[in-house]
């Protein structure tokens, strides 16, 4: 009995930060792997959009050139919602949401870690395919960098706003529409810089400024949004 | 005079939050504000010790929901080696007493205290003495009842290792069953997935809601013996459960269908 009355609990040093950022990230990846269906319903979505687009508009290159950037843009974040209810819906019904709030490791560090997963599996892949919607839209060829980078550096910041929204609306039935309503003014900023680079790059005019800008609004959310997750969800779990 | 011998500790004004104890030699201790007093007389000698705070405080707690009062002014209070039965007729409030004594639950009114430090104070410190089992078992249904643990682990930084890992799922009785995807498995086995934990655990304090639902008679009465086994080492337990527990007078019972007043 001695022994454990004086023990105190001791957190031994063997995990460190960057170990348990990993095993999150391994573990979601892990999960999304092994429901694969789940994974390629962004993407289709991107494609299809980019694919109908022309049909339904306007078949003229010139034309699609003009617009390029914006349906790209638009097909990318609105790709990016879609799939942004799932983030936290599974492990808020089976009950690992709550061990997750109740155990003694970082919740920001548990937080970015998911984040970090889930751009890997939608806003990396939207950034490798956009090349190709921009040769399907007739985007000029010097556009193609702007598009590519801006997209690398915009969708994080997408997914980072937008789990704010999915830890504020997982304890409802329903919250899909309302993720929408929160999450979509504070998608706009980036959206305009987001365009506003690749037409740059288009033109030819230096894009450093939306570079620097969407950066920025990056660096803000890592920094911030973890934070407004972790406090988001133990409100969810409390209710 | 709050002196009492044979290893129990008595604090009859409710002062128990001392660090402090006197004792007169060989077994007689006296704690809280006897201590005070007593500390320079001749006879007594003044000891350090924890041995007479409880884990957890419960204080003039208050929750209501929906418009009906589920429980009013509970006090109580956690020690050592004690497991607490929580009882109360469905929807008296028992899962929601343990989310709240948990820190999952933040509607309330009161006190709780962990160590006599508010427990929103010590935050870190208590979540890494606490193991919660809830409603939902916290397994995942897409991995393997390893990969459920190795997670487990990666979220509680302590000394559990692989083979801990494989010891707690044999103990469970899940050998054999390590690399099937849980959904593969039935409800009682997905159950004793997250039983394992208890194996698993260093934590001082568990909070177990309905530990025995879908468990098989054996796999009951090993884990009764589990937790009389934890009690014993200085832990402590509150649980829930329809069960009857063979514990003898280890277990203390708190029925919320009286302390509500509404039934």
């Amino acid at each position: 009995m001695s022994e454990m009355l004086t023990k105190e609990p001791v957190r031994t040093g063997e995990q460190s930060i960057g170990g348990l950022f990993l095993a999150v990230l391994k573990r979601d990846l892990l999960l999304s792997y092994r429901r694969r269906s789940d994974l390629v319903n962004p993407l289709i979505f991107f494609l299809m959009v980019a694919t109908l687009f022309p049909l339904g508009v306007s078949p003229e290159p010139d034309f699609l050139a003009q617009v390029a950037p914006g349906v790209v843009w638009v097909a990318a974040l609105l790709a990016t919602l879609l799939s942004m209810d799932s983030v936290f819906r599974s492990d808020y019904e089976d009950g690992t949401l709550e061990q997750t709030l109740l155990s003694p490791q970082p919740l920001f560090v548990v937080v970015l870690g998911k984040i970090t997963a889930h751009w890997m599996l939608t806003g990396l892949p939207l950034a490798v395919l956009a090349p190709l919607l921009g040769v399907m839209l007739f985007l000029p060829e010097g556009g193609m960098g702007g598009l590519m980078l801006s997209l690398l550096l915009g969708t994080p910041t997408l997914s980072l706003v937008g789990a704010i929204g999915a830890a504020l609306t997982v304890g409802l039935r329903k919250g899909g529409v309302l993720i929408s309503l929160l999450v979509l003014p504070l998608y706009i900023p980036v959206l305009i810089f987001g365009t506003s680079a690749v037409q740059a790059a288009v033109t030819g005019l230096p894009l450093d400024g939306y570079i620097a800008l969407l950066g920025a609004m990056l660096a803000l959310g890592i920094g911030l949004a973890p934070l407004a997750v972790g406090a988001a969800l133990r409100i969810s779990v409390s209710g | 005079m709050e002196i009492c011998g044979n290893n129990t500790f008595l604090h009859s004004d409710g002062c128990c939050t001392g660090r402090e104890f006197v004792y007169n030699e060989p077994l007689n201790y006296c704690v809280g504000h006897a201590a005070l007093k007593y500390r320079n007389k001749p006879g007594f000698r003044l000891g350090v010790g924890v041995l007479s705070e409880p884990l957890l405080t419960v204080e003039r707690l208050f929750c209501e929901r929906d418009d009906r009062i589920l429980f009013d002014n509970l006090s109580f209070d956690v020690k050592q080696g004690e497991v607490v039965q929580i009882e109360g007729q469905n929807g008296s409030g028992k899962t929601t007493l343990l989310r709240i004594l948990s820190g999952l639950s933040r509607n309330f009114e009161g006190g709780i205290y962990w160590k006599g430090e508010p427990i929103s104070d010590v935050a870190e410190d208590f979540r890494l003495s606490l193991l919660y089992f809830g409603h939902q078992p916290g397994v995942k249904a897409i991995l393997t009842p390893e990969e459920n643990l190795n997670w487990y682990a990666a979220m509680h930084p302590s000394s559990i290792d692989q083979s801990r890992i494989y010891d707690a799922l044999e103990q469970v009785g899940l050998k054999g069953y390590e690399d099937v995807p849980c959904h593969m498995l039935s409800a009682g086995q997905n159950r004793r997935v997250s039983l394992a934990r208890l194996y698993l655990s260093d934590a001082q304090l568990w909070i177990l809601d309905e530990p025995f639902t879908a468990i098989d008679k054996r796999g009951v009465a090993e884990k009764e013996a589990l937790i009389a086994r934890h009690a014993e080492n200085g832990g402590s337990v509150i649980l829930t459960t329809h069960h009857e527990l063979n514990m003898g007078d280890r277990v203390r019972r708190i029925n919320l269908d009286k302390l509500a007043g509404t039934s």
